[in-house]
C-alpha cells in the first residue's frame, strides 16, 4: 500500500511562501553589500568605438567593469562560445551589456549609469528570419522517401499543405531575474546566490569567465519565483556580471534587474515559420509528411540548437507517417537572443502540424477528431526517428477519454452556423505529445546524480541539483523519497541547491525532474532502504541502530538510459527520447465578430503522465501550461522595433488575468512507464503544446477562417474575417 | 522637487498659487507614480490632495449630479446617486485597472491626465459633463470637451484645482452605453473606448470615443447625421463617413489605426443600430 504516491502532499515550501518569510534575492540582506547596473547598448548592431566617462562624476565612488576587465574568458559558456560576457567591438543585439557599474545606492548608480557614454557606430541590422546570413544549426529528420511520395502522387491520394508563423512569447515570472556575488574568498574562490534553475550551469559559466576551476564556484538558489526556462541560461549572463563587479569593488553586489530591463534583455520563446505539406490516402490515411522548419535564434547561439532538435523531432506530431522529411534551420537575426520556455521548440512545430491536420480534415471531407484517431502512433508503432514505442504510449487512451468528456468527436467541426449575430461560438481540438527528459543521448551524456545522506537523527537528507522553481519539486521529492525509503516524509529533509554540497542532477528543464532526477531519487532511496533494512520499529530508530552499528549511510546513484536505448547524433535516427507524454485539448471559444476578440471559456485536456505521483501538483502543472498556451494562442503579443522590445512593462506586456482564463477540465490518463519512479513521466511542458492549435481550431469552427499565426490577435482575426467578406463579395 | 500635503481646498488652492506649468497636483498616485518612477516628470512643485475629504462626495444638487473629483473609482462603483443619475460613468470605473487601482485612481485625475485612452473621460463626455475649477483667484465652470484641449492637455491654469464635475439631469428617455475594447478582461488599457447617449429620435447625440485620436472626442458628424433623424439603413454608412472625418487613430503598442477605425465602427453600429427607426418610420 503506497502511503505518499497519489496523494497530495502539504509543500515544503508552501508557508513560508504564503507568509512571506521565503528568502527571495531581494530579500538577502547583505551588509556593505553595493548594488550593480548594467550600461547597454542602444542600437541592434554596430561597433563600440569606445566608452568616454563623464569627466563630471566622480568615479571614485563606484565600481566599473568592461569587457578588459574579465579575468578569465569573455564568454557565456553554454553550447557554443560566441556570446561575450560584455561588448569588446561588436555589438549584435539591442540591450546588450557594454559594462558594468556598481554604486552604494540606487541614486548613486542612476548616475553613473548616465555618466557613461559609449561611442557607438551603428550598422545595418537584419530582424527578418527569412533573410538571415547566418545559420546557427541545421537538422534533418528523414523516413522512407517523402520526395517520391509528393513527386508521383498516388491515385486518389491528397496533397494538403500550409504556413504557420508563431511569434515570440515572454515567460514572465513573477520574480525578475537576480543575483549576489560575493568578492573572491582568499583561496580565489566565488559564490553568488541568485534566482535560477540551473545552479551547475551557472557553476561553469562562472569558471569560465573568472578563470577559476568549476568547485571554486559555487552557486546557491534562494527561493525562486517562476521560471519557465527563462532561467534556464540568462542567470549565467548575470552571475558572471554580478561576480566580476563583487571582484572589481571587493565586496558584495546585488545586481537585480527591474521588470522593464527584464522584459528588455531576458531571451524569450523563438519565433518561428514552419512550412508544412502531407500527402494522404483518400481515406484518410497519411502517406508522407514534408516540413521545413526556420527558427529566429537571435543575436547569439545560446540554447537554439537543442531548441532547434527539439521542435524538429516533434514536427511530425504523433502520428504514423511511412515517410517522412523535415529540415529546420535555427538562424541569426540582431534581435535580444532567443532562449528557453516551455515547450522549447514543440509549440511552435506542434502549431503546425496541428493546423495543417484540421485542414487536411477539411479537404479530405474526415472529421478531424477521426483523421487523428486514424493516424495516432499506437503501440508498437515507429516514429519519424525509427524510434519503436513500447512502453506508456497512451496515445489512444487520451483520445478515448477526451471525446468521452466533450463529445467533440460527434461536434460537427467545421460546419456552417445556423447562429445570427456577431458572437459565435466555436470547438477546436489537438492531439500532441511531448518527448520527456533529454533528447537523444542527453541523458546518458549527462547521467544526473543524487545523493542520500542519513543524519544522525536517523533523518534522510537529499542532495540533488535540481531547484524548486513554483511547480513543486519538493513536494515531489519529498514525496519520492519518503515512499522509495518506507518512512514518513517528515523523516526526509531537502537540501537547498548548493553546488558546494549538491551533485549535478542535471539542470530543471526539460520535464526532467521527476522522471529522471526523481528516479535517480527512489533508486538510491531504495538502496538505503535495502542497507538499513526493514522492521517493526519506526525507519529513525532503525536509521540510528544501522549508524550505531557502524553502518554506511552515505548513497549517491546517477541515472542509468533505460535497456537498450538507441540514438545516432549524425542520422538523428533512433530513440529520440526516453518515453513520451500524450494529451488531447478540446477548447471552446466565442469569437466576436464585430471586434476579432476571442473568449476561451473553456479548456478540456487529457493527458498521460504515467503516473500522477502528486496530483495536485500535476494538474496545476497542467492548468498553468494550457493557460501559458491560450495566452499565447491569441493575446500575448510580444513584438520588436529596431531589435527593441516593444513590450518592456507590465502596461503592455499583455498575459491572461483570472477573468481571462477558461476553465479547465483536466482528465489524468495513466499508462505507467517502467523507466520512471512509480510509473511516472514528465509532463511539466506538454500543456504548453496543445492549447495554441486547439484555440486556434476554435476560432475556426466558430467563423470559418483559417488562422495560421500565432498569436491569433483580435487585430489578425478581423484582417480574415474582412478578407472573406470581400472575396464573398467578389 | 517642493511637497505640500493638502489637507484642505484652501490649503491646496494656497499651495497651486505658486504652482508652474512644471508643478503637478497628487490625487490616487496612479498615473504620476508612473511617470516618476519613468523618470518623464520632474516637477518643481507637487501638491497632494489625496487626503483633502472636501474633495471627496457624490450629492444629488439643483443643476445635477455633483461628483467630487477626489472621488475613486470605487466610490463611483458603489454610490447610488451615480448608478441612477451617471451609470456610464459606474460602467466606466468598473474598467479602469483592478481592484487596487480603482481604490486609489480618482475622477479628477483622470480628467486632468487626459489621456485619450482614458475610460472616465468618455462617461462625462457622453454625459454632457461640466468641470467645476477653482483657485485663489475664483472659481470658474467648463464643459468637459472644452477642458479636455489635446494629447495629455487641459484648459486647466498651474493654480487651479479641479473641484467637481457636474452631471446635467438625465433627459427622459434617454439611451445610453459604453463599450469597451481592451487588450484583457481586466487590467486593460483601451484599443477602443465608445461612451454614447441618445435622445429620443436622435435628439440630443452625444457620442463620445477614446484612443482614437490624440484626444478623446465627440463624433460631431454621427451626432449631427442622428439629429437629422437618420435611419437604420443608413446608419453604417454615417458611421464610416463619422469615423472617417472625425477621428485620428495611430498605430501603437495596444492596436492599430485600421483595427482602432474598423472596431469603431461595428461597435457604433451595434450600439446605435437597435435604437434607430427603420427607414420609413424616421422623422
Amino acid at each position: 500500500m503506497e502511503r505518499y504516491i497519489g496523494r497530495d502532499l502539504a509543500r515544503p515550501d508552501g508557508p513560508a511562501k504564503v507568509e512571506g518569510r521565503a528568502v527571495y534575492v531581494a530579500d538577502l540582506d547583505v551588509p556593505g553589500a553595493w548594488v550593480g547596473g548594467v550600461v547597454r547598448s542602444t542600437v541592434a548592431r554596430g561597433l563600440l568605438l569606445g566608452l568616454d566617462f563623464d569627466p563630471g562624476f566622480d568615479w571614485r565612488t563606484v565600481a566599473v567593469a568592461t569587457a578588459a576587465d574579465v579575468p578569465g574568458e569573455n564568454v557565456v559558456a553554454l553550447i557554443a562560445d560566441d556570446q561575450p560576457l560584455l561588448v569588446a567591438r561588436e555589438i549584435e543585439h539591442w540591450g546588450e551589456p557594454l559594462a558594468l557599474v556598481a554604486a552604494p545606492d540606487e541614486l548613486q548608480l542612476a548616475r553613473a549609469l548616465a555618466a557613461v557614454r559609449p561611442r557607438i557606430e551603428a550598422r545595418a541590422a537584419c530582424f527578418d528570419l527569412e533573410r538571415s546570413p547566418r545559420v546557427f544549426k541545421s537538422i534533418r529528420v528523414a523516413q522512407g522517401d517523402a520526395g517520391a511520395v509528393f513527386r508521383d502522387v498516388p491515385p486518389g491520394a491528397r496533397v494538403v499543405e500550409g504556413t504557420y508563423r508563431t511569434d515570440s512569447q515572454e515567460q514572465l515570472y513573477v520574480e525578475t531575474q537576480g543575483f549576489v556575488a560575493f568578492p573572491p574568498a582568499s583561496d580565489g574562490s566565488v559564490t553568488v546566490r541568485g534566482s535560477l534553475q540551473c545552479p551547475h550551469y551557472v557553476q561553469k559559466a562562472l569558471a569560465r569567465a573568472l578563470g577559476i576551476a568549476p568547485e571554486e564556484a559555487r552557486v546557491v538558489q534562494l527561493a525562486t519565483g517562476g521560471g519557465f526556462g527563462g532561467k534556464e541560461d540568462y542567470p549565467s549572463v548575470l552571475a558572471c556580471h554580478a561576480a566580476l563587479l563583487a571582484r572589481v569593488a571587493r565586496r558584495p553586489v546585488r545586481l537585480i534587474l527591474g521588470r522593464h530591463e527584464d522584459l528588455a534583455v531576458t531571451p524569450k520563446r523563438h519565433p518561428a515559420r514552419v512550412r508544412v505539406r502531407a500527402a494522404f490516402a483518400a481515406d484518410g490515411t497519411g502517406l508522407a509528411l514534408e516540413a521545413d522548419v526556420l527558427f529566429d535564434g537571435g543575436a547569439y547561439t545560446t540554447l537554439s540548437p537543442v531548441v532547434l532538435s527539439r521542435g524538429v523531432l516533434h514536427a511530425s506530431g504523433p502520428y504514423r507517417w511511412p515517410a517522412a522529411e523535415i529540415r529546420g534551420s535555427v538562424v541569426a537575426t540582431n534581435h535580444v537572443p532567443y532562449g528557453a520556455f516551455r515547450g522549447f521548440g514543440a509549440p511552435q512545430t506542434c502549431l503546425a502540424i496541428e493546423r495543417l491536420m484540421d485542414r487536411a480534415a477539411r479537404e479530405l471531407g474526415i472529421h478531424p477528431f477521426e483523421l487523428r484517431l486514424r493516424n495516432a502512433l499506437r503501440p508498437g508503432d515507429t516514429t519519424v526517428t525509427g524510434q519503436r514505442l513500447e512502453h506508456s504510449v497512451g496515445s489512444l487512451e487520451v483520445l478515448e477519454a477526451i471525446a468521452r468528456r466533450t463529445g467533440f468527436d460527434r461536434h460537427a467541426w467545421g460546419a456552417p452556423h445556423a447562429e445570427s449575430g456577431p458572437r459565435r461560438r466555436g470547438l477546436g481540438f489537438s492531439f500532441f505529445f511531448h518527448g520527456a527528459g533529454f533528447t537523444g543521448s542527453g541523458e546518458e551524456l549527462l547521467r544526473g546524480r543524487v545523493s542520500l545522506a542519513l543524519l544522525p537523527d536517523g533523518r534522510v537528507e537529499v542532495l540533488a541539483g535540481s531547484t524548486e522553481i513554483g511547480q513543486g519539486t519538493q513536494a515531489l521529492f519529498t514525496a519520492i523519497a519518503a515512499e522509495a525509503l518506507g518512512a514518513d516524509a517528515a523523516d526526509v529533509v531537502l537540501a537547498t541547491p548548493d553546488t558546494a554540497r549538491v551533485p549535478d542532477s542535471g539542470p530543471t528543464v526539460a520535464s526532467r525532474t521527476c522522471m529522471v532526477v526523481g528516479g535517480v531519487l527512489a533508486a538510491a532511496a531504495a538502496e538505503l532502504r535495502q542497507r538499513v533494512g526493514d522492521g517493526a520499529a519506526s525507519w529513525r530508530e532503525r536509521a540510528r541502530a544501522f549508524l550505531a552499528g557502524g553502518g554506511d549511510g552515505a548513497v549517491t546513484r546517477a541515472y542509468a538510459p533505460p535497456p537498450g536505448a538507441r540514438w545516432d547524433e549524425h542520422s538523428y535516427r533512433g530513440d529520440a527520447y526516453p518515453v513520451y507524454g500524450w494529451a488531447a485539448d478540446v477548447a471552446e471559444v466565442f469569437v466576436d465578430e464585430d471586434t476579432g476578440e476571442v473568449d476561451v471559456a473553456r479548456l478540456w485536456t487529457a493527458v498521460d503522465v504515467g503516473r500522477a505521483l502528486q496530483p495536485r501538483l500535476v494538474t496545476g502543472q497542467i492548468e498553468g501550461g494550457a493557460l501559458q498556451a491560450v495566452g499565447w494562442a491569441h493575446r500575448e503579443v510580444v513584438s520588436a522595433r529596431d531589435g527593441r522590445c516593444e513590450q518592456d512593462r507590465l502596461a503592455t506586456c499583455i498575459v491572461p488575468t483570472t477573468l481571462d482564463a477558461p476553465r479547465f477540465d483536466v482528465t489524468l490518463v495513466e499508462v505507467p512507464y517502467p523507466g520512471g519512479p512509480f510509473g511516472a513521466k514528465g509532463v511539466g511542458e506538454l500543456p504548453m503544446d496543445g492549447g495554441a492549435p486547439a484555440v486556434l481550431s476554435a476560432i475556426e469552427d466558430a467563423t470559418g477562417i483559417h488562422p495560421a499565426q500565432v498569436p491569433a490577435t483580435p487585430e489578425r482575426i478581423l484582417d480574415l474575417l474582412v478578407a472573406r467578406a470581400e472575396e464573398a463579395h467578389a | 522637487m517642493r511637497v505640500v500635503v493638502a489637507r484642505s481646498i484652501d490649503a491646496a488652492l494656497a499651495a497651486l498659487a505658486s504652482a508652474t506649468e512644471a508643478s503637478r497636483i497628487l490625487a490616487g498616485g496612479t498615473d504620476l507614480c508612473v511617470e516618476f518612477e519613468s523618470g518623464r516628470t520632474r516637477p518643481d512643485l507637487v501638491v497632494e490632495v489625496g487626503r483633502v475629504a472636501e474633495l471627496r462626495f457624490v450629492r444629488e444638487t439643483q443643476a445635477g449630479l455633483e461628483i467630487g473629483a477626489g472621488s475613486t473609482c470605487a466610490d463611483l462603483l458603489r454610490s447610488a446617486p451615480v448608478a441612477r443619475g451617471a451609470d456610464l460613468l459606474a460602467l466606466a470605473a468598473r474598467e479602469v485597472g483592478a481592484v487596487q487601482i480603482q481604490n486609489r485612481a480618482t475622477l479628477g485625475g483622470n480628467l486632468v491626465t487626459a489621456s485619450p485612452a482614458a475610460d472616465l473621460v468618455p462617461a462625462l463626455f457622453a454625459l454632457g459633463a461640466r468641470v467645476r475649477l477653482a483657485s485663489l483667484a475664483g472659481r470658474r465652470e467648463l464643459l468637459v470637451e472644452e477642458f479636455v484641449t489635446g494629447y495629455r492637455a487641459t484648459a486647466r491654469r498651474p493654480d487651479e484645482l479641479v473641484e467637481s464635475v457636474v452631471i446635467p439631469p438625465r433627459p427622459a428617455g434617454e439611451h445610453r452605453a459604453f463599450h469597451k475594447v481592451g487588450t484583457r478582461r481586466a487590467q486593460s488599457i483601451s484599443k477602443v473606448v465608445v461612451a454614447l447617449a441618445l435622445g429620443p429620435r436622435g435628439a440630443g447625440a452625444r457620442i463620445a470615443a477614446g484612443s482614437v485620436a490624440e484626444r478623446t472626442l465627440r463624433l460631431a458628424t454621427l451626432e449631427a447625421a442622428l439629429a437629422r433623424g437618420l435611419a437604420r439603413e443608413r446608419l453604417a454608412q454615417a458611421v464610416a463617413h463619422a469615423v472617417a472625418l472625425d477621428t485620428r487613430p495611430r498605430d501603437d503598442v495596444r492596436s492599430t489605426a485600421r483595427y482602432r477605425r474598423a472596431v469603431l465602427e461595428r461597435v457604433l453600429v451595434r450600439v446605435l443600430g437597435p435604437w434607430l427607426e427603420p427607414e420609413g418610420n424616421a422623422a
